[in-house]
């Protein structure tokens, strides 16, 4: 096993007690990323020579004796959503190929003064809309357990690049599941926090209140670990909150006492794959061992969580996503005659089939004489699903949930049905409606080998509950240690 | 027929005077020379930036929402107003909506009629709002076709709109409330208005209301003319804007092919307006709130907090000069319209000095006249209240003659006097030329005397009937004695040679 598939904790362990130091970790990520990621495909960006260069200073700082950040050495890789100012950022588009930011987002300077090794910008579907990062213009990302099957989406290449060991943290963006899917695709831990949280200055939006910046790590450590560094309050996001962060690392090992989850009848319906069914069951059996009292909760207004969300997140896609315009940065057709046709044409040819999809739902429900019908009624459906999930909590501590239907995909088997591949977020999307806290953790494999996640979702600002929860179950099993193979072909 | 009623409402562009924009912490000044320098990833709008509210301009809006006489909103709301231009880099302009901070309100103008009377108009507010300025496009217009270059530095500056009811009756009323806006956000240190560099805008929207030949009442079709940036510019653009729409109406017959509001340009250099866009090209601007920025809502204490900041309105201070100081409509206007300092400084002098009619003479004569022909502004006039009250109180307690005291505040002004304090130097000045009026009759009935008798024929003029003599002889005392009253030599001559 290469140095770098241990967990974070583990590694920061041996980078403080001098067994290894943060070059040859780096080193190490790097020599993965070179042998496996051309059949993987989670990179965008390898930041190979800045890697290695800020893990030299890091090592000899920590040899001089000096004060270091919290995830001193340790090599993470950011997805490409996240404003980097010496590194480019595409959001998987054509549109943005080629650009390099001039600022860093909020979290990419926590990550800095974390003395975290940036190691590359991860593949995502572009502008993080999609839910198997096929929709990137730069090729798809891979479950590194099965290469003919997605990573996810649409942080799929930050997820695949912590399963496949290419780095032992990643940062992602989690707008309708954007993070917990690809977890679960990819057998490890992902965790959307709370609206608010995280700042979302420098994270390219998407669906502006929706979007949360999250962790992605090998355990519940780890994701605690990376959530501490990334949270927090700023000035510069008026929707960021300034509430303290917990040590979310120090309570893991403290059970929660008499934990109480809920589960909602409507998540194991109709189209539930039934190893994924398994697995959420096995894994409530595990929290009913613990003490854990299980009962069944109602969220009468889940069932109109998709079109809420494809109403709510478009319309704000088609407003974020219109300063593309070939103006002042980005891609500028050379095809037009006048503005107008420079404006259609340079959107027309950078902008994939599934961005135009959603530019164009969202301005149709903006769009006046319509806006009252849909955009304004999604929005008190979606004060109606917030209310659910609030009496829900009233009553239980945590949601337990499958994240997906199913495991992931065969490449291809979803992109040519959107209203499918809409469907598949629903397990996800009330959670980002309700600004609540989700994370996704191993909980077992199909029969073919494929990661299944179990998702957890708890009331807004109480991740240090959610995380102590989900780390109950990985103590019990060790989905989270086993090593994806590389499987099958990559077509 | 009776004549056709004009119809105008305007909306009035305010650029606030904060520091930095209303995003971010950009300066927020005007800076033409330099483009783009006063810009970050915010107002540049790039992929990630995020917007966060000024305080500071929440405040100056609110001032000027009360000023205005508005209702302020409980709860406010920022809007996304979106439409492709290259000024505009987010291809969305940060607006208010449907809940603007401030509703209603309205601002009294007194407006010169046709037949000279002056009278009061009651101009009524739909609301104000505040949103963010776009950048500006500066096209090539050499006519060589090169490229258009965009500057971001006025992107992001914040910008009050103040919109009116279409209760404006002329072009002259239009131009009189537009100076009373500007005035009123002048005194209240919202704005420095300054209609060269942009800060004060105004679309105007004008209609007419005619009978036909049938004694039908029709309206004309509602045009906007657009970007009226000086005070004569929206009094001519709506002087040639109404006539047009007559000339159009007599020629139509009021029977119109499209009746849709127009947008018109104005052509100051050719005195005329032109179609600027068709509807064709009508925006649906797909407002909806902005999620990057909460509501405000602001407390009861707060709003009263931001009243307490506000200072006399021009309007009530124009009225108080009359009715407390005695003063004429006419010089209250000329001291309150030539800003706040000006009226500050005169009002310091007439309390100062005890004599209000006293101080606005001077002030509206001598102390405006210096600053006009040195192009200057009050705050760096080198005599102060002080100083100039203690002047004019010399000249009221008769220990200086008026043309003494002149001649004093010219001396004042050329820095005569030495280095102290203005009533120092008056002081030196008065005892230097030997100015301080002869109090003693004695000595000016000797001087007198001695006058008449070595002027025997000038005297005997006078005694004859002749006035005009008397010149001569007053001229002659004045030269001896420095500082003479006038008045009190003339008397004296007729009472010796009158008696």
């Amino acid at each position: 096993m290469t140095a770098c598939r241990e967990p974070a904790s583990v590694l920061i362990e041996r980078l403080s007690n001098g067994e290894t130091t943060s070059l040859e970790l780096t080193e190490a990520c790097l020599a993965e990323i070179t042998s496996h990621d051309g059949a993987v495909g989670a990179f965008l960006h390898v930041a190979g020579d800045s890697a290695r260069q800020a893990a030299e200073s890091i090592d000899r700082r920590r040899a001089a004796g000096e004060p270091l950040g919290r995830l001193a050495g340790l090599p993470v890789a950011v997805k490409d959503v996240l404003v980097t100012r010496d590194q480019p950022t595409t959001c998987g588009s054509r549109m943005l190929e080629g650009w390099t930011p001039p600022y860093d987002a909020h979290t990419v300077e926590k990550l800095r003064d974390a003395d975290a090794v940036l190691i590359g910008k991860t593949n995502m579907d572009e502008f993080a809309m999609g839910s198997t990062t096929e929709n990137s213009a730069f090729g798809p990302t891979r479950t590194p357990w099965q290469l003919d099957c997605v990573a996810g989406g649409s942080s799929g290449g930050s997820a695949a690049a912590v399963s496949a060991g290419f780095a032992p943290l990643a940062v992602g963006s989690d707008t309708g599941g954007s993070i917990r899917q690809p977890a679960s695709f990819c057998g490890v831990v992902g965790l959307k926090p709370s609206y608010g949280r995280v700042s979302r200055y420098g994270l390219v939006a998407y669906a502006s209140s929706l979007d949360q910046v999250g962790p992605f790590a090998r355990d519940v450590a780890g994701a605690a670990m990376l959530l501490e560094v990334l949270a927090g309050h700023d000035r510069r996001d008026g929707t960021s909150v300034d509430q303290p962060v917990p040590p979310y690392g120090q309570q893991l090992e403290k059970p929660v006492d008499g934990l109480r989850i809920g589960i909602c009848p409507d998540h194991f319906g109709d189209g539930l794959d039934p190893e994924v069914r398994e697995a959420v069951e096995r894994a409530l059996d595990i929290y009913r061992g613990l003490g854990a009292d299980v009962q069944e909760i109602e969220l009468p207004h889940s069932r109109f969580a998709v079109a809420c969300y494809y109403l709510v997140a478009p319309s704000e896609a088609s407003s974020n996503l219109a300063r593309y315009d070939g103006i002042h940065y980005g891609r500028r057709t050379d095809d037009h005659d006048g503005l107008v046709e420079m404006y259609s044409n340079s959107r027309g040819a950078a902008f994939g089939t599934e961005v135009k999809r959603r530019i164009m739902l969202g301005t149709y429900a903006l769009s006046a004489g319509y806006y009252d019908a849909y955009y304004l009624k999604a929005q008190k459906v979606r004060r109606l699903i917030q209310q659910d999930y609030s009496q829900a909590f009233a009553d239980v501590d945590v949601i337990a949930s499958p994240v997906a239907p199913t495991p992931a995909v065969r490449l291809g088997q979803l992109t040519d049905d959107p209203l499918q591949m809409y469907l598949a977020d629903a397990y996800t999307i009330s959670a980002n409606l309700a600004g609540l806290p989700g994370v996704s953790i191993p909980a077992g494999f199909s029969q073919d080998g494929r990661p299944i996640g179990l998702q957890l979702l708890a009331n807004a600002f109480t991740e240090d509950r959610l995380l102590r929860a989900a780390a109950m179950h990985e103590r019990e099993t060790d989905w989270h240690l086993a090593t994806p193979t590389f499987a099958g072909d990559a077509c | 027929m009776p004549s056709p009623t004009t119809i105008i409402g305007l909306e009035v562009h305010v650029q606030l005077q904060t520091r930095t924009k209303i995003f971010c912490g950009c300066a927020n000044r005007f800076n033409p020379d330099e483009p783009n320098v006063q810009t970050c990833p915010v107002c540049l709008g790039l992929p990630g930036a995020l917007p966060v509210m000024n305080r500071r301009a929440l405040e100056l809006s609110v001032r000027a929402g009360l000023a205005l006489s508005g209702t302020i909103a409980g709860l406010t709301k920022w809007d996304r107003k979106q439409y492709y231009y290259p000024d505009l880099p987010k291809a969305y302009q940060i607006s208010q909506y449907d809940l603007p901070f401030c509703q209603g309100g309205h601002l009294d103008v007194d407006v010169e009629q046709e037949n000279g009377e002056i009278q009061s108009r009651h101009i009524r507010l739909i609301r104000v709002h505040l949103e963010e300025d776009a950048g500006k496009n500066l096209h090539d217009e050499s006519g060589r076709g090169g490229d258009s270059r965009v500057d971001l530095n006025r992107a992001g500056t914040p910008l009050l709109e103040i919109v009116s009811e279409p209760d404006i009756r002329s072009a002259a009323e239009a131009r009189r409330y537009l100076e009373e806006i500007r005035l009123l956000m002048v005194y209240l240190g919202v704005s420095d208005c300054n209609m060269q560099e942009g800060s004060l805008r105004c679309d105007a929207n004008v209609n007419l209301e005619i009978s036909n030949s049938a004694n039908e009442s029709i309206r004309t079709p509602i045009v906007e003319v657009k970007n009226l940036n000086s005070f004569r510019g929206v009094e001519a653009a709506l002087v040639y804007e109404i006539s047009r729409q007559q000339r159009e109406f007599e020629q139509c017959g009021g029977i119109y092919a499209d009746t849709a509001k127009q947008t018109r340009g104005w052509d100051a250099d050719r005195g005329v307006t032109f179609a600027q866009r068709g509807k064709e090209e009508a925006s649906d601007y797909r407002y909806f709130p902005d999620p990057d920025l909460l509501p405000v809502s602001f407390s009861d204490e707060w709003i009263e907090i931001q009243r307490a900041e506000l200072c006399e309105p021009p309007a009530d201070r124009r009225r108080r000069f009359v009715a407390e100081l005695g003063l004429s409509e006419y010089d209250a206007g000329v001291l309150v319209d030539r800003g706040r300092e000006t009226a500050d400084y005169f009002e310091a002098v007439a309390t100062a000095c005890g004599d209000a009619k006293q101080a606005a003479n001077w002030v509206t004569q001598d102390v405006l006249r210096e600053l006009n022909e040195r192009e200057e502004t009050i705050e760096s006039f080198p005599i102060d209240a002080q100083g100039l009250a203690s002047l004019l109180g010399m000249i009221t307690s008769g220990d200086l003659t008026t043309r003494s005291g002149r001649e004093v505040f010219s001396s004042l002004m050329n820095n005569q006097g030495g280095d102290g304090s203005i009533v120092e130097r008056i002081a030196s000045i008065v005892e230097e030329r030997g100015l301080s009026a002869v109090a003693d009759s004695g000595a000016l009935e000797t001087v007198i005397d001695a006058v008449i008798s070595r002027n025997e024929k000038a005297a005997e003029d006078f005694r004859g009937g002749k006035d005009a003599a008397i010149g001569k002889l007053i001229g002659e005392v004045m030269r001896e004695v420095g500082g003479a009253d006038p008045n009190a030599v003339r008397e004296t001559l007729i009472s010796r040679l009158r008696p």
